[in-house]
C-alpha cells in the first residue's frame, strides 16, 4: 500500500478505477456471506422458532447465557476440541511419514501415490456410511475379522459405545484426511533439491538429523498451511459424526449440537446462538493461526 | 606412485548399462589447481562426485592424500564440495550455514565462531553474517558456499561449475578471486567446467574429458599448442582440421604443401591449424596460397574470415582489426601464408 509512487496521481487514479471492478464481488459477498451471517447473529438474539406465523421477539443475550450453562454444549465443545486436536495431530504425523516414504525413488511410486489419494477422493458421506457398515457390531467386517483372529471375545459396538464413539470418529477422519496431509507434504518435499542433502551429507548428517535439521524446517510453511486448513475443517466437523454416531452426546460436535437445536427442536434462536458461538471460536482461532504464521514468516532470532 | 593430492586409478563407473566413466586415471598434485574440462555428458561431474564420495566406482581406486578412499563415505574424506547451485540451507543464516559443518565436527563454540568469521572474512562477506541466503545476490551466495566449504578446512576443494550461475560480468571477477584464494591457501582444488576459458584462466593443469574418457592432460598452453586429437584441438579454441598425408617431412592436402618443422610419421595425417597460424596478404606476394573470402565477421578487436582455397578447402582465420585497414569484402581474393611453427600434426 505504501509502495513507491503510492501517492502519485497515476497510483490514485488506479485505486479509483479498482473500485468499480471490485464492486460486483463485494456486493455478491455481502449478499451470500454477509447477510446470512448478520441474520444468524440477529436470530441468535431472538426467540425465533421454525413454526410459521410466530413473530420472533428480541430476547437479548438470554440464548447465550443458557448456552453457556448447558452441559451438553460444553460436552460438544470438548468433543470438537478433542476431535480436532487428536485427528489433526495424527494426520500431520502420518501424512509427513507417508510423504517421506513416497518421496523416495522406488518402483511403483506413481501407483502408490495415486492409490494413497483414494480415501480423500471419496465423498465424506459415502466414506462415513461405508465405515458405519464395516464397523457394525452385528454384521460389520471389522468385528468379523477381530472375532476370527481372537482379538475380541464379543463384538465391539464401535459407534454406539460412549467410550469408543469419539475415537471411532477420529479414526475414520484420520483414514480420510491423511491423504490431504500427504499430498501437501509431498508437494513441499519435492521442491527440496537433492544438493542441500548432499551438502549436509559431507558434514556427516544422519537420517534423523536430515529430517529435523533440514527437511522439517523447510517444509514447515507448507505444513502450517495444511494444518490450518485441516484445523478449520475439523472444528466445524459435522457429517462424520452425524452419520456414524447420530446425535449421540458422546461424540456430538458443536455443529451437530447446533443442527439438533435448529432443525430437530426447531429452536432457531437458540440454534443460531450455538452457530454464532462456533463461528466466533473458528474466527478467533483463524486469526491466531494467521498471526502465528506471520510471526514465523518473519526472520527468526538465532535459535541455536 | 602417488602425487599426494588426489589420485584416480583406472576408475570405471556406470548406471546400469550406461557407461559414464571408462578407465579414468589421473594424478593431481598437492596444492594444485586442476580442472576437468569437457562438454555435458563427458563424465566430468560424475568423476568429481566419485572423488567427493557420492557413489563408488565399479572398478579402480581413488586416493586422497595418498590414502585409499574408494569406499570411504563423504563425511570421512575431508573434502569440501561447492555445488553448482550453491545448495545453501535456505532456513539458516549465513553464519549458521558456515558453522554447520563445524558444529557437526564438534568444534568448540569459541573456535567455531572464530573460524566462521575467518572464512567469511576470506570471501569478504563478514558484514552479511545474519542474512539469509534469499537476501543475497547470486555472487554473494556463491561466496557463502565457498566460505562454508573452507570453514571445515578440507584437504581438497571440489568445485562443480561454480561460476555457471553467475552473469558474465561477474564471472571473471569471481574467478580471479577464487584463484587468488586458492593460491593463498595452497589448497588442492579441482574445478569442473565446460568453459575452456574458465579452465585456461584458473587451472595449473587440466584434463579434457569426452565420452567418459580422459583425452589429454597437461597445462592449458600445452593442450592448446599441442592437442593430441581432433576433439581437444577443436574444443580448446578454434582450429582448422585438414586431412592429408605426410611424406618426407612435408604435409600435403589439396593445394597446401607445408614443410614441417617437427618430425612426423609418414602416412595419413590431420593438420591442426589455429587461426593465428594463417597470415593474410592483401597484395599478391610470392609463396602464398590464393583464396577467396566467403564470409566476413567484424568482432570489434578482430575480424573473422571464412576463406576458400582454390581446391575447395575451407579455413577460418582471424585478423587483428586496425583503424585504416578495412575488413576484406566477401567474394574478394586474398593471399595467405601458413606459419609452419604454429601447426600441429594429429
Amino acid at each position: 500500500m505504501t509502495g513507491p509512487g503510492a501517492g502519485s496521481p497515476l497510483a490514485r487514479a488506479k485505486r479509483r478505477a479498482a473500485l468499480p471492478f471490485l464492486l460486483p464481488l463485494i456486493v455478491t459477498l455481502l449478499l451470500v456471506a454477509g447477510w446470512p451471517l448478520l441474520r444468524t447473529v440477529w436470530l441468535s438474539l431472538t426467540d425465533a422458532r421454525l413454526e410459521a406465523g410466530l413473530a420472533p421477539h428480541f430476547v437479548g443475550i438470554a440464548n447465550y447465557t443458557y448456552l453457556l450453562s448447558d452441559p451438553e454444549w460444553w460436552s460438544a465443545v470438548r468433543n470438537t476440541v478433542v476431535f480436532a486436536v487428536t485427528s489433526v495431530a495424527l494426520e500431520t504425523v502420518l501424512g509427513v511419514l507417508i510423504a517421506l516414504a513416497l518421496n523416495e525413488k522406488m518402483r511403483g511410486r506413481g501407483i502408490l501415490r495415486a492409490a494413497m489419494l483414494i480415501p480423500w477422493a471419496i465423498p465424506t458421506v459415502v466414506a462415513a456410511q461405508m465405515w458405519n457398515w464395516m464397523l457394525h457390531d452385528q454384521y460389520g467386517v471389522v468385528n468379523q475379522a477381530l472375532l476370527a483372529l481372537g482379538v475380541v471375545q464379543d463384538p465391539v459396538a464401535f459407534t454406539a459405545d460412549p467410550d469408543l464413539a469419539l475415537w471411532t470418529v477420529i479414526a475414520v477422519d484420520v483414514w480420510k484426511a491423511t491423504p490431504f496431509m500427504v499430498l501437501l507434504s509431498l508437494a513441499a518435499l519435492q521442491l527440496l533439491p537433492d544438493e542441500i542433502y548432499e551438502a549436509a551429507e559431507i558434514d556427516g548428517l544422519g537420517p534423523v538429523g536430515r529430517f529435523f535439521r533440514i527437511t522439517l524446517p523447510l517444509i514447515r510453511p507448507a505444513l502450517m498451511v495444511a494444518v490450518t486448513f485441516r484445523s478449520l475443517d475439523a472444528l466445524r466437523v459435522f457429517d462424520l459424526m452425524y452419520i456414524l454416531t447420530g446425535n449421540s452426546a458422546a461424540a456430538a460436535s458443536m455443529s451437530v449440537y447446533a443442527r439438533q437445536h435448529l432443525v430437530d427442536f426447531q429452536d432457531v434462536g437458540y440454534g443460531s446462538a450455538a452457530a454464532t458461538a462456533l463461528f466466533l471460536m473458528i474466527a478467533a482461532l483463524t486469526s491466531l493461526l494467521v498471526i502465528a504464521g506471520r510471526i514465523q514468516a518473519a526472520p527468526e532470532e538465532d535459535d541455536r | 606412485m602417488s602425487a599426494q593430492g588426489v589420485d584416480v586409478e583406472g576408475v570405471s563407473f556406470g548406471y546400469g548399462a550406461t557407461r559414464v566413466l571408462e578407465d579414468v586415471s589421473l594424478s593431481i598434485r598437492k596444492g594444485e589447481f586442476f580442472a576437468f574440462l569437457g562438454p555435458s555428458g563427458s563424465g566430468k561431474t560424475t568423476l568429481l562426485r566419485l572423488i567427493a564420495g557420492f557413489g563408488t566406482p565399479d572398478r579402480g581406486r581413488i586416493l586422497i592424500g595418498g590414502r585409499d578412499m574408494t569406499r570411504t563415505p563423504p563425511w570421512s574424506r575431508n573434502v569440501g564440495l561447492v555445488f553448482q547451485n550453491y545448495a545453501l540451507w535456505p532456513h539458516m543464516t549465513v553464519a549458521q550455514n558456515v558453522a554447520f559443518g563445524l558444529e557437526r565436527r564438534r568444534v568448540p563454540r569459541a573456535e567455531r565462531d572464530r573460524r566462521v568469521r575467518a572464512a567469511l572474512d576470506m570471501v569478504g562477506l563478514a558484514h552479511l553474517i545474519d542474512r539469509r541466503p534469499a537476501q543475497l545476490s547470486g555472487g554473494q551466495q556463491q561466496r557463502v558456499a565457498i566460505a562454508r566449504t573452507l570453514a571445515i578446512e578440507p584437504e581438497v576443494l571440489l568445485l562443480d561449475e561454480p561460476l555457471s550461475n553467475l552473469d558474465a560480468a561477474l564471472r571473471a571477477g569471481v574467478r580471479q578471486e577464487l584463484v587468488e584464494l586458492q593460491r593463498r591457501l595452497g589448497l588442492t582444488t579441482i574445478l569442473v567446467t565446460h568453459d575452456q576459458e574458465e579452465a585456461n584462466a584458473a587451472a595449473d593443469r587440466m584434463a579434457v574429458l569426452d565420452g567418459g574418457r580422459v583425452l589429454q592432460m597437461g597445462t592449458p598452453t600445452e593442450l592448446y599448442d599441442r592437442p593430441a586429437n581432433r576433439f581437444v584441438a577443436s574444443f580448446l579454441g578454434t582450429a582448422n582440421l585438414i586431412d592429408g598425408t605426410v611424406e618426407g617431412g612435408v604435409f600435403r592436402a589439396g593445394g597446401i604443401t607445408l614443410a614441417l618443422r617437427e618430425p612426423a610419421t609418414p602416412g595419413r595425417a590431420t593438420l591442426a591449424l589455429r587461426p593465428q597460424a594463417i597470415r593474410l596478404h592483401r597484395d599478391a606476394s610470392g609463396g602464398a596460397l590464393a583464396a577467396r573470402v566467403l564470409r566476413t565477421e567484424f568482432l570489434g578487436g578482430h575480424v573473422r574470415y571464412t576463406l576458400e582455397l582454390q581446391e575447395g578447402q575451407q579455413l577460418t582465420t582471424e585478423e587483428v582489426h586496425l583503424r585504416g585497414r578495412d575488413p576484406l569484402a566477401p567474394g574478394g581474393g586474398v593471399q595467405l601464408e601458413i606459419d609452419p611453427q604454429q601447426v600441429s600434426i594429429l
